[in-house]
């Protein structure tokens, strides 16, 4: 049993030092629980499947320069030459794909007249009969579209198509209570037409990366209709191991189909992997610096223990000199040392983890963060506290090679 | 006297160095995280039209009605049939309407690709309203704007591109398969965040190179490549869009001052209840008139990473100057019998506090140049975390060198002034006898 109570006498003489370094603990504490608290959240943003074959895909962003009734025949020319390219496994046009950043978002009602959305933001895909063996999904219940699913988006036109195929998720969301397959549902404005779900795929996200829009990450639609507009995407499918011939082949082979048209630079041939990249730069890149952060703060609150600690040793050399002349062993001295700082590190833990809890009720007004779980404080306190008692041990270890002489000199 | 407190305070900074090393550091540490997050917050929420931005106003009227509003917030842009009857209506002492359009460039050699490029359906008021820049020509006419004619305002970027940078006003440029006249061309204009296109990256997306007239984007069924909202049906086809109740047109107005802007409100008003009183809104009417700062707020422009990035390094400074006043305190206290000496040989209270201030002083200072270091490292990473178009708004300058320096002396000095207090209470009698 360490003697708390001499500790707590001597304490009284250096207040100011350990209320500093409790302070700095507490401080510290509360700082790097919300910090690792948001790191996890986005990392696992960051680490959601998209559901689709990303290491065998690549996207296309193009422009027809063209009049609006020669559109849908570039398209289809377009698509029946990439299909044809060697190496290519599978592709098809559409107006938006994963992680792409945001995209045709609707409503879904089950009841065109209602003021009630199973859905307030599901993601329109529009696609063909290609694009599942494309994405590399699979159909889990009912049917893939076939050819004579496939209709057209006019200019102004609503994806209200008479079948589609929806996620899991998603047919959960609008039938809790059974089999979504084969009913129908009512996407967009109040004059939709009802949309028969024809399929059912397992898992496929959404376009959308904007934190506000992650209730809906798995609420996805295909939509069998070709687009008629002057812009769409390629989605290719690289047969094994040629994406990378793909990436240089896929742009010049549609430059040479025709040069009429727009491939922005950069970013307009991405493969899979740097679409991830982009759509998750800034979750990473928050979760780098803050975890840069934490680390900086635990060795800096360390340096600050061992700095203050070390004055204390040298102030009292001659006071341990004492204890040691008096019988104390250098183990006692030791453990003085350790136990005093784990007092004020305790103090400052405590302090901290109401300090913890009260920065995340502000960030979760401030940020919409969720509430912070108690394993996150309760380890972060554990961490502090072995770091405290892991500064500290060298300054208590020169503390307990003090000579019993010590006592003697200056009297 | 000052001279020689310098020179105690450099003897005393020798002394011992690794407690002086480790300061400096901190207090580096320290400065350095929160410039680079004051920095890239500056950037995003800064003013992009400083002389104007009390004078510009965006309007929104809520043609949807309570049930589809959030918190009775009317949407973020205007349908057509409105924003073309403010425009009309010439109550301000300019306006416009706009929306974003992306075009191609085609050029004129057969075996090229067509480059693509974004800009602005805009009226002709745009350009002297948002202070544009012109390095040749001018904005186009209102009889322009009238008469739907064919003619492009196109940026530096652009004319660089497409004509090798020369006077190119009067000259031809093919977008889209359509012959433009050129009339005028911008010069570089980085207002950031673009205000006038927000749903564009927050703001952060490319500058723009192209301004067409807004009745002529129309007539050539340029969609919109900005936010669009569809909460009512409309018929398919582009005119049907265009005259339906979407929302995809923003209408700036220029107020010069606080009772016009009041009159504003009001007209903005009484147009909203004319339509409840035709009975196409069936509610009373529900319009806003935000100035440019004001719309920024709303729109939230200033990313989530930036302000959380702020608030953590804020807190980080905060912990490193408790750890300096630790340090600190350790160091002029372990020097009690010194200054036990120099008080008992006259020295005054105001002579300790002048000397271990200007120790600290120095301490500062050097966390500062250190600082500097690491917030020009910092700003370099910046990409790491943000989008490169906000990454390229923040980098060392002048003010943000000075900025660092001066964040960093006078917080050591604020850390400093509880150790230096302690140190001048030291009693001169004791320390003697002590020793």
């Amino acid at each position: 049993m360490p003697p708390f109570r001499p500790i707590l006498a001597a304490l009284r003489y250096h207040k100011a030092g350990a209320i500093l370094i409790a302070l700095q603990v507490a401080l510290t504490l509360a700082v790097i629980c919300n910090a690792i608290f948001v790191i996890e959240q986005r990392l696992q943003r960051l680490s959601r499947d998209t559901g689709i074959a990303e290491s065998e895909l690549m996207v296309v962003n193009n422009k027809w320069v063209a009049p609006a009734a020669e559109l849908p025949a570039r398209q289809a020319a377009d698509v029946a030459m990439l299909r044809a390219l060697p190496g290519v496994a599978d592709a098809y046009a559409t107006n938006a794909y994963p992680l792409i950043g945001g995209a045709w978002q609707s409503g879904v009602r089950l009841d065109p007249t209602s003021k009630h959305f199973v859905s307030e933001g599901a993601s329109i895909y529009f696609v063909d009969d290609h694009a599942l063996n494309t994405l590399g999904v699979k159909i889990a219940e009912g049917r893939n579209f076939r050819s004579d699913d496939i209709g057209a988006l006019v200019p102004n036109g609503s994806p209200d198509a008479p079948s589609i195929i929806i996620t899991r998720a998603l047919a959960k969301r609008a039938f809790p209570d059974g089999q979504a397959l084969g009913k129908a549902f009512y996407i967009g404005n109040s004059n939709a037409r009802p949309s028969t779900i024809v399929g059912i795929v397992e898992h496929v996200q959404t376009p959308q990366t904007d934190s506000n829009d992650d209730i809906y990450w798995e609420d996805s639609i295909f939509v069998p209709m070709h687009l008629t507009g002057s812009g769409a995407f390629f989605v290719v499918r690289a047969q094994p191991g040629q994406l990378n011939a793909l990436l240089r082949s896929v742009p010049e082979a549609l430059k040479t189909l025709s040069t009429r048209r727009v491939i922005p630079q950069p970013h307009g041939v991405m493969p899979f992997s740097q679409v991830r990249d982009i759509a998750y730069r800034s979750d990473r890149g928050l979760a780098w610096m803050l975890a840069g952060i934490c680390v900086t703060l635990l060795v800096v609150t360390a340096a600050g223990i061992v700095g203050l600690t070390s004055f204390w040793v040298g102030q009292r050399r001659r006071q341990i000199g004492i204890r040691r002349a008096l019988g104390a062993t250098r183990r006692d001295i030791l453990v003085y040392f350790l136990t005093e700082n784990g007092l004020i590190s305790l103090a400052g833990t405590l302090a901290g983890v109401v300090l913890a809890f009260g920065v995340n009720a502000w960030m979760m007004r401030a940020f919409e963060t969720s509430r912070l779980s108690l394993l996150y404080v309760g380890t972060g306190a554990v961490i502090l506290l072995l770091l405290g008692q892991l500064a500290v041990l060298s300054p208590a270890r020169r503390a307990s090679r003090v000579p019993p002489v010590e006592a003697t000199r200056t009297i | 006297m000052f001279g020689y407190y310098v020179q105690l305070g450099l003897r005393s900074l020798r002394r011992n160095p690794v407690l002086t090393l480790l300061m400096v550091l901190v207090i580096g540490v320290g400065v350095a995280a929160s410039m680079t997050s004051y920095a890239v917050f500056r950037a995003t929420s800064g003013n992009p039209i400083p002389e104007k931005s009390s004078q510009l106003f965006i309007a929104q009227i809520d043609n949807y009605g309570p049930d589809s509003t959030d918190n009775g917030e009317p949407l973020n842009w205007l349908t057509w049939r409105d924003a073309t009857a403010l425009a009309a209506a010439h109550r301000a002492k300019r306006q416009t309407p706009m929306y974003p359009i992306g075009v191609s460039v085609v050029p004129d050699q057969p075996n090229t690709m067509a480059s693509p490029a974004r800009g602005y359906a805009v009226q002709a008021d745009m350009f002297p309203m948002f202070d544009v820049p012109f390095i040749y020509g001018g904005p186009w006419s209102a009889a322009d704007d009238a008469g739907q004619a064919r003619v492009v305002v196109i940026a530096k970027s652009l004319n660089d591109r497409v004509f090798g940078g020369v006077d190119s006003v009067g000259r031809d440029i093919d977008l889209d398969g359509h012959s433009f006249r050129v009339v005028g061309v911008t010069d570089y204009w980085d207002a950031r965040p673009r205000f006038f296109d927000l749903d564009s990256k927050h703001g952060f997306g490319d500058l723009g190179e192209i301004y067409m007239p807004f009745a002529r984007a129309i007539a050539d069924g340029l969609e919109p490549a900005g936010g669009n909202v569809c909460n009512r049906p409309s018929k398919p086809g582009w005119d049907n869009f265009v005259h339906s109740e979407c929302l995809f047109v923003s209408f700036w107005a220029e107020l010069p001052d606080a009772a016009s802007a009041t009159a504003y409100r009001q007209f903005l008003h009484d147009y909203a209840a004319e339509q409840t009183r035709s009975g196409r809104f069936t509610w009373p009417p529900n319009v806003r008139l935000r100035d440019v700062m004001e719309w920024l707020n709303v729109r939230h422009v200033v990313p989530a990473e930036a302000r959380m990035g702020l608030l953590v390094s804020g807190a980080f400074l905060v912990i490193c100057l408790v750890n300096v006043i630790g340090l600190l305190l350790a160091k002029f206290m372990r020097r009690a019998p010194e200054i036990g000496i120099r008080r008992a040989l006259g020295a005054s209270r105001g002579a300790i506090y002048a000397q271990f201030l200007l120790e600290a002083a120095s301490v500062g200072l050097a966390g500062g140049v250190l600082g500097v270091i690491f917030t020009a490292l910092g700003t370099l990473c910046i990409g790491a975390v943000f989008d490169p178009a906000i990454a390229d708004l923040v980098h060392m300058s002048l003010p943000l060198l000075g900025l660092t320096i001066l964040v960093a002396l006078a917080s050591t000095l604020v850390a400093a002034f509880y150790p230096t207090w302690r140190a001048s209470r030291v009693q001169p009698a004791w320390q003697l006898k002590a020793s």
